[in-house]
């Protein structure tokens, strides 16, 4: 075969394969989301949102991002920098490190759910050990900030493993005679963080940062076995549109919605953690 | 100056001693988080039903296969789980026969439109890709393939394919180009020596790539829900069941989906580190 055309052959069934089902569904998505029966019309974002719920939603997905991902970014550099100094033991730390990387979001909330239930492992300790006469039912509607806590914790759990994986790769690609230098201006192990691996780190930040923040903002599996409706967010909306309500141009519309905030969220991303051009290791 | 900066660079006896001590309680209170929770689940699953409805709970297992039992004897269950086994074994197939194609071809040839094409593959990143579902529905209706395993697949597949293509290509890179030239001077053409020589040395890395794929799919839960109906996966069942099923249905179910994710993890823990290295660039 003709070798000049060969590499198109061979990256010509996943380009047409993203183009079906990646790009055109995109276009489908926004048609859906911008007609109705009589031709294009802005009702079904007029619809979604001057839904009562959507503004709690909005509300609570945002506080939900907000809340977890700064505390999986120091939790994944402090599991980083720890692996990183291990001698001994360090392939079986990091794999438990990264069970739950294997984890469905499903399985994330159910675990977590075992802990905060009524009859669960919480109400037992507290119970065991004095604190409480009698089980408390901390899913319920008098408790929102325990809701919120909850599902909190279970995405901490889940989602860190990620940011890990990506952390440690980026560690490895940061030559030691930088390290070596630092040691012998005599820099503490604190400013060798600070002025050698946070900016070394950056195109690896950026990437764990990214895929950490839309994840965030798809959350939905962990909330629905913990919360249920306690707690509405985006994508569950988006569900119910489309299940409940039968209303798949609403569906559409948030769904349009959580594209463009997370498409805004990545390119703010991008810009504040570009590397400059030519400082690549 | 010299001597203040031996004195920053080696602290006293005690200060290590301390050091490490916070050090280890951190590495190991750290593996207590991810893996309590996973204890939980597991002394859940392996109780009675009544047991896993009581207060408060024992922190022993009492090895009663009761709650499993139960899982395995509800009504469509079995069915779920055959279904989900079916889409992530698909995925696994069509995400690595299509995929890995462009690997080899991104990691020997310089072509026009490689830049362009990173940047597609890039791109599915960027975006919260189980929305796509929404639109995928109205045109698997229309196609004749809604709620099936294979329609599912396909999404499956968009969300499995650029980690595929990422792995692959990082694979190919590892093996000197010297080696094929070497197989083509000795009589071989590019798809003999392909298969004589690159192929068993990536052999092991593709199916570590073909695991990964496969614990996405069977971890998914939005797309699955939006668009199986009759044929549910695992995910999809547990999900629409969340409210109505007991708690000794959803730990066992959890318990089901988290083992299989489990053993995959410590299969591909040795390329997880590489895949998400490469997936920086």
């Amino acid at each position: 075969m003709n070798p000049r055309l060969l590499p198109y052959v061979l990256i010509l069934p996943v380009t047409l394969f993203l183009c079906l089902f990646f790009l055109y569904p995109f276009v489908l998505v926004a048609q859906q989301a911008f007609s109705n029966s009589s031709g294009f019309t802005m009702s079904n974002f007029r619809d979604v949102t001057e839904h009562w719920k959507f503004p709690i939603s909005l509300k609570n997905t945002f506080l939900l991002a907000l809340a977890v991902v700064p505390i999986q970014l120091a939790l994944s550099l402090l599991m980083a920098t720890m692996v990183t100094k291990m001698k001994k033991g360090r392939d079986l730390i990091l794999y438990v490190w990264t069970i739950p990387l294997g984890i469905s979001d499903l399985a994330a909330g159910i675990i977590w759910l075992a802990i905060f239930e009524q009859s669960g492992f919480l109400n037992s300790m507290m119970g065991g050990l004095g604190l409480i006469d009698s089980p408390t039912n901390f899913l319920s509607y008098t408790s929102p900030v325990m809701v919120f806590v909850a599902i909190m914790l279970a995405e901490i759990w889940r989602a860190t493993a990620i940011m890990l994986v990506i952390l440690v790769a980026g560690i490895g690609l940061i030559p030691k005679e930088y390290y070596e230098a630092g040691e012998v201006f005599g820099a503490t192990p604190w400013q060798r963080f600070l002025k050698i691996t946070l900016p070394m780190l950056r195109p690896s930040l950026q990437t764990a940062l990214v895929l950490r923040v839309i994840l965030a903002f798809e959350v939905f599996a962990v909330v629905q076995a913990l919360g249920g409706t306690l707690f509405p967010v985006l994508m569950g909306e988006t569900y119910a549109y489309q299940f409940e309500l039968l209303n798949s141009g609403a569906a559409a519309a948030i769904a349009l919605i959580i594209l463009a905030i997370s498409i805004t969220f990545t390119l703010i991303i991008m810009r504040a953690l570009r590397v400059p051009k030519g400082a690549t290791i | 100056m010299t001597a203040a900066t031996t004195e920053v660079v080696e602290p006293s006896q005690d200060t290590r001693k301390a050091g490490r001590f916070v050090y280890v309680t951190g590495v190991v209170l750290l593996c207590a988080w991810v893996l309590v929770p996973l204890y939980f689940l597991l002394i859940n699953t392996l109780s009675s039903p009544e047991t896993v409805n009581s207060y408060p709970k024992s922190f022993i297992p009492e090895f009663d296969l009761g709650s499993l039992t139960f899982f395995a004897g509800f009504d469509g269950i079995l069915t779920a789980l055959k279904n989900s086994v079916i889409v992530a074994a698909m995925t696994m197939v069509m995400s690595i026969v299509i995929g890995a194609p462009a690997g080899y071809a991104l990691s020997r040839f310089e072509f026009r439109g490689k830049e362009l094409f990173r940047l597609l593959i890039l791109l599915t990143r960027a975006f919260p890709l189980p929305l796509l579902a929404l639109p995928l529905a109205v045109m698997f209706i229309r196609t004749g393939i809604d709620d099936t395993v294979f329609g599912l697949a396909l999404v499956h597949t968009t969300l499995a394919l650029p980690f595929a293509v990422l792995i692959t290509f990082s694979l190919f890179s590892g093996i000197p180009i010297e080696l094929e030239e070497a197989a083509w001077t000795l009589g071989c053409n590019r798809l003999t020596a392909f298969q004589k020589v690159i192929l068993p040395l990536v052999l092991p890395g593709i199916t570590a790539s073909a695991i990964f794929a496969f614990v996405i799919s069977w971890n998914e839960v939005f797309a699955a829900a939006v668009l199986t109906i009759e044929n549910r996966t695992l995910t999809a069942f547990l999900l629409q069941n969340l409210d109505t099923s007991p708690l000794h249905l959803k730990f066992a179910g959890g318990f089901i989906l988290v083992v299989p994710a489990l053993i995959f993890i410590f299969a591909v823990r040795k390329y997880l580190f590489a895949m998400w290295g490469i997936a920086n660039r």
